[in-house]
C-alpha cells in the first residue's frame, strides 16, 4: 500500500509573523520555515502504517519553490521513501495546490492520501477537501485517530459537539487534526541518510496545470492592539472591577 | 441582482445560532438570501427558520441520509441549487470547513475563509497566521464561496419573515463517501462555548481532570460555558470540544477568564477579541497579562475557590 503526504512549507509555529514595513504582506525575510506541523502529524501516521506492516511506500510531495525541498528532506529523515517537488515561484492558493496534487495522485495511485487540515500561515483549512472533491475520493476531515482494517479505514473526527467516527473503503483522503499523534523527532543518522533518498522535481506547467491568481492580497495589518491591562491585588478587587468598572458581571 | 445561498447549520433539532451571524453577514452582500437546509426532519427546524426576517427562500431537501453530517451528501444539494447564486456562505464551524472547500473545489472557485469583515462584495478582511496578521483579500471571481467567522458579526433579525418553503428531491449522484459509524457528542447544561456571555477556561496550571472540575463551580455562579487550552485537552483534562484558539473554536464573549493559561499565540488566536479579558496565573510574566485587562497573579488552587465563595 502506498501512501502519499502532502508537504507544506510555512513559518516556525513559535514566530510571531508580522506585516512587512508597505503592508503588503507579511514579512518572512528572517523567520524560520519548518514543515507545517498538521503536515507532520499526517507523515507520522504514514510512518506508524508503515512500521506496523499496514503500508509499504510513503512519497512526499509540496509544490511551491525550489526552497521546499528543505522540507521534503525533512520528510524523507522522518520516514519518507521518496519524495517530489512540483514547482513553480507564483503565489498558490488552495484551489491550485488541489489541482496540482490530482495530477500527482492520478500519476502515483497511491491508496490512502492523509494531509495536514489547514496550514497555520494562511489559515486556510481547504485544500484537503478540495483534493477529495476533484478526485471523487471520500472525505474524512480532522482525524484524531486512524484505524486501518484491511481494505477499510475507520477514522475518529473532532467536531465542534465532539467526536464522530467515519468508515471508508480506500483509497480514501484523511486530514489530521492535532491529536492523532506526537510527531517525532528526525535523528541524525536518519538526516544524512535522506540526502541520498529520491528527490524528483517536475514543473505546474508540465502537470498542465494553469496557477489563477484569483483573490488577491491588497493588505496585511497587525490587529488592533489591546491596551495593556491592570494587575489587581487580590481576589477581591478583582470581584469589585468585574462587577462595578467592567461591569460584565 | 446579487443572490446569496447561506447553509442553514443545525442538529435536526433547532437551528445554530451560527447561521443567525452568516444570515447577518450575507445581509451585507445583498438582500436576496435564500437558505439551504438538508436535515433528516424539516419540521423541527421550520418554525425557527421562518423567524428570520431577510431569508426570502428556504431550499429543503428531507431525507434520513442528513441525520449525521456527511459532506458528500450536503455538497450534492448545494451543486444542485447553486445555479443562480453569486455567494455561498457558511460559518467557520467544523461543518462549514468539512463541506464549504468541497463544493468551492467542484465549483472551481477559491473559497474565501473565516470572514471577519465584509468591506465591499468582492473585499473582505480575515486573520492569517494564528490571528498575529489580518488580510484584507480581494476576489475577482464572479462568484464566491465565503466562511463567516460568527464571533464577528451580530445575529440577524429574529422578528418573524415570509420565506418561502421548497421541496427537492435528492439529487442521484456517483460521488464516493465514507460512512457514518457513530458519534460521542459532549453533553452539557452549559451554554454553548462559542456563544456564551462569559466563558471559563482552564489550562495546564490545573495539574488534572480532578482540579480542573475546579472551573465548575465558577462557571454555575456566572452561567459561563467551560473552555480549555490545547495543553489540558492534551493531557485529557477536558474533552477536544472544549479547546479555544486557532485549532479549536474562536470565542468572543463579554467575559473571558483565562486560569493557568500562558497565552501562546495559538490560544490567543481563539480568545483576544473577548470584551473583557482576565488572567489568572503564578507567572507574572505569562505573556497572556499582555492581552489581559485584569491580572491576578497568584495560585489558581488558593484564587478559584476564593473567587468561587466571592461571586
Ligand atoms: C499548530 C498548533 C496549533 C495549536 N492550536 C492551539 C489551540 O487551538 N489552542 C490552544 O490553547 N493551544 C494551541 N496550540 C498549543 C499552544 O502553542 C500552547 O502549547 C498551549 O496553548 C499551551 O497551553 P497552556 O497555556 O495551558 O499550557 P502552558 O503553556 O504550559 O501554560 C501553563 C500555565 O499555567 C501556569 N500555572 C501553572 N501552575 C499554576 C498554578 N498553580 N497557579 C496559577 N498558574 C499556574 C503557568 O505559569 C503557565 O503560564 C497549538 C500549537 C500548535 C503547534
Amino acid at each position: 500500500m502506498k501512501i502519499l503526504i502532502p508537504i507544506k512549507r510555512v513559518n516556525d509555529y513559535n514566530v510571531k509573523v508580522r506585516p512587512n514595513q508597505a503592508n503588503t504582506d507579511v514579512d518572512l525575510s528572517n523567520v524560520k520555515m519548518a514543515v507545517n506541523p498538521f503536515c507532520e502529524i499526517a507523515l507520522e501516521e504514514a510512518i506508524r502504517l508503515k512500521e506496523g506492516g499496514n503500508a509499504t511506500e510513503i512519497i512526499a510531495v509540496s509544490v511551491g519553490d525550489e526552497k521546499n525541498q528543505e522540507q521534503l528532506r525533512t520528510a524523507l529523515a522522518l520516514g519518507a521513501d521518496r519524495a517530489i517537488l512540483v514547482k513553480t515561484d507564483k503565489a498558490l492558493q488552495p484551489l491550485d495546490v488541489s489541482k496540482v496534487l490530482v495530477k500527482v495522485y492520478e500519476k502515483e495511485s497511491p491508496n490512502l492520501v492523509i494531509m495536514g487540515k489547514v496550514g497555520i500561515d494562511g489559515d486556510h483549512n481547504q485544500t484537503g477537501q478540495m483534493f477529495s472533491a476533484l478526485t471523487n475520493l471520500p472525505q474524512i476531515t480532522f482525524a484524531s485517530k486512524v484505524e486501518l482494517n484491511g481494505n477499510d479505514v475507520e477514522v475518529t473526527r473532532e467536531i465542534d459537539g465532539g467526536l464522530e467516527t467515519l468508515s471508508s473503503s480506500l483509497p480514501a483522503v484523511i486530514t489530521t487534526d492535532l491529536r492523532l499523534n506526537e510527531p517525532r523527532y528526525a535523528s541524525l543518522p536518519n538526516i544524512m541518510k535522506a540526502k541520498r533518498k529520491p528527490l524528483e522535481e517536475l514543473t505546474v506547467e508540465e502537470l498542465g496545470v494553469e496557477v489563477k491568481p484569483t483573490v488577491t492580497t491588497l493588505k496585511v495589518e497587525s490587529p488592533p492592539e489591546r491596551e495593556e491591562g491592570v494587575k489587581v491585588e487580590n481576589v477581591d478587587v478583582l470581584v469589585e472591577k468585574l462587577k462595578n468598572e467592567a461591569k460584565v458581571i | 441582482m446579487t443572490k446569496i445561498l447561506v447553509l442553514a447549520e443545525h442538529d435536526n433539532n433547532s437551528l445554530s445560532g451560527a447561521t443567525l451571524s452568516v444570515t447577518k453577514a450575507a445581509e451585507m452582500l445583498g438582500d436576496e438570501i435564500d437558505l439551504i437546509c438538508t436535515t433528516s426532519n424539516i419540521s423541527n427546524l421550520e418554525a425557527e427558520i421562518s423567524t428570520l426576517t431577510s431569508v426570502k427562500k428556504v431550499h429543503v431537501f428531507e431525507d434520513k441520509i442528513f441525520e449525521n453530517e456527511i459532506a458528500e451528501n450536503t455538497v450534492d444539494c448545494l451543486i444542485a441549487v447553486s445555479d443562480d447564486y453569486d455567494y455561498f456562505l457558511a460559518s467557520s464551524s467544523t461543518s462549514g470547513k468539512n463541506i464549504m472547500p468541497r463544493f468551492a473545489g467542484l465549483m472551481d472557485i477559491q473559497q474565501i475563509s473565516e470572514v471577519i469583515e465584509v468591506v465591499d462584495g468582492s473585499t473582505f478582511k480575515k486573520p492569517i497566521y494564528a490571528g498575529a496578521c489580518i488580510a484584507t483579500v480581494k476576489t475577482e471571481q464572479s462568484r464566491n464561496v465565503l466562511t463567516i467567522r460568527t464571533t464577528s458579526f451580530d445575529k440577524t433579525s429574529t422578528d418573524g419573515g415570509s420565506a418561502e418553503f421548497v421541496k427537492h428531491d435528492l439529487p442521484a449522484n456517483n460521488t464516493n463517501k465514507p460512512t457514518f459509524v457513530k458519534n460521542e457528542l459532549t453533553v452539557s447544561d452549559r451554554p454553548e462555548l462559542t456563544s456564551a456571555d462569559i466563558v471559563v477556561s482552564g489550562g495546564r496550571g490545573m495539574q488534572n481532570s480532578d482540579n480542573f472540575k475546579l472551573l465548575e463551580g465558577i462557571a454555575t455562579k456566572l452561567n459561563a460555558a467551560i473552555g480549555a487550552s490545547r495543553a489540558a485537552v492534551d493531557s485529557g483534562f477536558a474533552p477536544n470540544d472544549y479547546q479555544v484558539g486557532q485549532t479549536g473554536k474562536s470565542v468572543a464573549p463579554n467575559l473571558y477568564v483565562a486560569v493557568g493559561i500562558s497565552g501562546a499565540i495559538q490560544h490567543l488566536a481563539g480568545m483576544k477579541d473577548s470584551k473583557t479579558i482576565v488572567a489568572i496565573n503564578k507567572d507574572e510574566e505569562a505573556p497572556i497579562f499582555k492581552v489581559a485587562d485584569y491580572g491576578l497573579v497568584a495560585d489558581l488552587f488558593e484564587a478559584l475557590p476564593e473567587l468561587e465563595s466571592k461571586l
